[in-house]
């Protein structure tokens, strides 16, 4: 046995009281092994996989419990002591790479730091290992990518690197905390199957943190499903995976389910005709886009980062008016910036954001906020203004009392729905919705989606449905447009785009999207090595 | 916005009794009969040149042209002395200043902390006037310690001119210390809540190497400004520091000028206080972006 945490309670600070986070879990893992913390935000999965290291971030502790790694006992022994174990006996892979590496020095530096501080290697041994590390996570140019700086870096490349600082100083444990969730699915599948290999070859013990049950299909042997910092359930990824016991985790594997039948019917509500833009008359981010939206439909564009896709929603709204090409709402030309557009325009064109916080004023209450909007573009006031308010609360589903609260006071699913109410608020034909589950977790992204279809039968309002991720347009979509490079590589009926044959890019894209089957990645790299549609634009890409 | 102040040099210095011959006469040679905005082109492209113009104090009416005080022969020898006290300030303030911020930062929320911050509250809450007479009540008068004044003579040597700048100098470092410290406490302990930092701890660094090494090079671009503002302040804003011990600075030159009138002097005075200004807050911006690895190693 590699780590053994057994009864672990872990307290946070919020102003001056201490809540529990981690409420006595147990959790071990045997050399070579590879774990799955499984959660919901808020569940303890990131606190869980530092305590393995003895970590606590700043405003938690550990209360209780002992932490046995290779026999020592962490919470026995002093700070300096647990220090000399992290880094080199017991590494961490974070989130976010950008944000992560020092911007102020090189890749290579940080990669070797630990190695050189504690006297692990030399600094050319070090180098040396770390230059091999990086030809084995398929770094492209693995002699010289360390002497870049952080920024200089792709984040795939980033995740990889990092992966390889971990490694520097061989450790027998590596806590991957969602290391692939900053990502775009093509270049996640390459990430995740470096670090498996890694991980296998090298033959290390790994905890694998993440929200995701697909990635965690691939890379854990054994799963634990965690909920309000305890563990919901626990067993071999396989038998998790095809009979999961309790109603949460079945609740969790479930949300993939949700569909909706495809209808494209209706006249067009928004054409949008040959445009191409660009920022300050800079690089031209959309290059001759054409999409048509029909009324009462949901058109889902999808693309990874940098495909264009919430630009082209700026020029819809008129905030980026485009170099060429025109809108057309209703059958009416659109004038291209927002300042030429007459108020009534406006109305008809709403948008919900991906962030609900920066997009709601901290300091208004949200009966304020819709009130706003209301008498803003109806011109109701007094008891129709209230009444209205009322109806719209009741929409999203909460209580009239929330008219009374302030945007710190709800969830971030609860602040969502807010915002899809303001922007139904005032009766629009076009409503854009920019990424508005990205920031959620899966059950409450789940519970935003069935409101937003509800509110489609209902009102019969249109969405243009901005996102990257493959699975929520299965669910929502009417109609799908591909975007690449500021480009529409495909677009039609969603039953159309989702079946073969593809154009290079749209099979690349729904390749790369991790599936339940845990022989999944493996599959998928075998297939890709063959030749497959996707293996030249994986490379290109590198 | 000289001309909009009632009076002007002439009547300030030849006194109410002066005739209006006598006035004009002097207008003429000073220039002053001329448009202003000539006037002040003319001067312009002296500057331009090197030629700071020549101050009225010595143009009175009487006097004749080769007794002419050049404004440069008069503010030499002031800023000269002003640098002088500005660049002790600096040497001691500025790496006490980040020494404490840095040791603040370190132990944050400990008893060095508090006392730190409370201390240079207080010392940034005082108007430098009346830490200037405290010290010199202590430290001079009832502890023989330092000169209560600073006069400075052009005999006077480097080690005796710095042994009489002892109390302005500790006043002045009193007033600046808590910005520049504090600025550094801040940005050290808000770069602490990011990432990279978390990264560092798990990589097994303790905290001195954690704030030494992966804070302060990003910290760079925010101490250096306002380490910049305070040093141009040590420059530009120090007269009443001056004034009260009797220091014969720059600050003091231009207060006496414009009591005076004497456009001249008052002009050079606030050139240079423009180019020190300019220079520091350009050497802060060059620091931050030589120290940035994104704007020095684009992609």
């Amino acid at each position: 046995m590699l780590l053994e945490m057994r009864g672990i309670e872990i307290e946070g600070q919020s102003e001056d009281t201490w809540f529990p986070i981690i409420k006595g879990m147990d959790l071990t893992l045997r050399r070579g092994e590879v774990l799955g913390l499984i959660g919901e935000s808020g569940a303890g999965k990131s606190t869980m996989g530092l305590a393995a290291m003895g970590f606590a971030r700043d405003g938690c502790r550990i209360t209780a419990g002992s932490i046995v790694f290779d026999g020592m006992d962490l919470r026995a022994m002093p700070e300096s002591q647990r220090r000399k174990l992290r880094g080199v006996r017991i590494a961490y892979v974070a989130q976010s790479a950008a944000a992560s590496f020092n911007p102020a020095h090189r890749l290579i530096d940080q990669c070797i730091e630990t190695a050189m501080f504690y006297g692990v290697a030399s600094a050319s041994e070090a180098r040396q290992s770390t230059v091999d590390l990086f030809r084995r996570l398929h770094l492209p140019d693995p002699e010289n990518i360390g002497e870049r700086y952080p920024h200089q870096v792709s984040g795939g490349q980033l995740q990889r690197v990092m992966t390889a600082m971990a490694m520097a100083c061989s450790p027998d444990l590596i806590v991957f905390d969602e290391p692939t969730t900053a990502l775009d699915v093509t270049t996640q599948i390459e990430v995740l199957a470096s670090i498996k290999e890694v991980v296998r070859e090298l033959h290390k013990a790994a905890i694998y943190i993440t929200h995701d049950l697909a990635v965690v299909a691939q890379m854990a042997d054994r799963i634990m499903v965690l909920r309000y910092g305890e563990v919901v359930e626990e067993a071999p990824t396989r038998q998790m995976l095809s009979d999961p016991q309790e109603a949460y985790t079945k609740s969790l594997w479930a949300v993939r389910s949700l569909r909706k039948d495809e209808d494209t019917s209706g006249d067009k509500v928004l054409s949008i005709r040959n445009v191409t833009a660009a920022y300050g008359g800079g690089v031209r981010v959309l290059h001759d886009v054409t999409v048509e939206v029909p009324r009462g439909r949901t058109v889902a564009v999808v693309g990874e980062s940098g495909s264009g896709k919430s630009t082209l929603a700026r020029v819809i709204t008129g905030l980026l008016p485009p170099i060429s090409g025109t809108v057309e709402f209703d059958g009416q030309r659109l004038p291209p910036a927002l300042a030429q557009r007459p108020k009534s325009l406006l109305r008809k064109v709403q948008m919900i954001y991906q962030m609900p916080d920066p997009a709601l004023n901290p300091k208004r209450r949200i009966g304020d906020m819709l009130g706003r909007a209301v008498s803003y573009h109806l011109g109701l006031s007094g008891k129709a203004r209230d009444k209205r308010i009322s109806e719209l609360l009741e929409m999203i589903e909460l209580d009239d009392s929330y008219r009374e609260r302030l945007p710190m006071e709800l969830s971030g699913g609860q602040k969502q729905r807010v915002c899809i109410a303001r922007a139904l608020a005032v009766e629009p034909d076009l409503v854009i919705c920019d990424e508005v589950t990205s920031a959620l977790d899966q059950i409450v992204a789940e519970e935003i989606l069935k409101l937003l279809l509800r509110l489609q039968r209902d009102l019969g309002v249109t969405y243009l449905y901005i996102t990257h991720d493959i699975a929520t347009v299965k669910a929502i979509a009417d109609e799908i447009v591909v975007m690449h490079q500021g480009k529409v590589v495909e677009s039609g009926p969603k039953s159309e785009v989702l079946s073969p044959p593809h154009p290079a890019y749209t099979e690349l894209l729904l390749s790369s999207v991790p599936e339940m089957d845990p022989d999944w990645l493996d599959n998928v790299l075998a297939e890709r090595a063959r030749g497959g549609a996707g293996a030249a634009a994986v490379e290109g890409d590198r | 916005m000289f001309e909009l102040l009632p009076g002007n040099f002439a009547r300030a210095v030849l006194g109410q009794s002066a005739t209006p011959e006598i006035v004009e006469n002097f207008n003429r040679r000073a220039g002053l009969d001329r448009p202003f905005f000539e006037r002040f082109g003319v001067w312009l492209w002296g500057v331009v040149q090197g030629d700071f113009g020549i101050s009225y104090s010595s143009l009175t009416a009487s006097s004749t042209g080769d007794q002419d005080r050049t404004v440069a022969s008069m503010i030499l020898p002031r800023l000269e002395n002003t640098l002088f006290l500005a660049a002790a300030v600096a040497i001691v303030a500025v790496p006490l200043s980040l020494g404490l911020g840095l040791l603040a930062a370190l132990y944050r929320g400990s008893i060095f902390d508090r006392v730190v911050n409370a201390a240079t509250l207080t010392s940034i809450s005082f108007p430098e006037f009346f830490i200037g007479y405290i010290l010199m009540l202590f430290f001079a008068v009832q502890l023989p310690w330092f000169y209560a004044t600073s006069m400075i003579e052009s005999t006077t040597t480097f080690w005796d001119h710095l042994e009489r700048i002892g109390l302005p100098l500790i006043c002045l470092v009193l007033v600046i210390v808590a910005h520049m410290m504090r600025m550094t406490r801040a940005a050290i302990i808000n770069l602490l809540a990011s990432p990279f930092i978390e990264m560092a701890r798990l990589k097994g660094m303790p905290p001195s190497r954690v704030i030494w090494h992966h804070a302060l090079p990003n910290a760079w671009a925010p101490i250096a400004t306002v380490v910049g503002l305070n040093l141009a302040y040590l420059v530009v804003g120090v007269v009443v520091v001056e004034v009260v011990f009797a220091y014969p600075g720059i600050g003091r030159l231009m207060v006496d000028a414009v009591v005076s009138r004497d456009v001249p002097v008052v002009q050079g005075c606030a050139i240079i206080f423009a180019a020190v200004y300019v220079l520091l807050n350009l050497s802060a911006d060059i620091i931050g972006i030589v120290t940035n690895p994104r704007l020095l190693h684009p992609r």
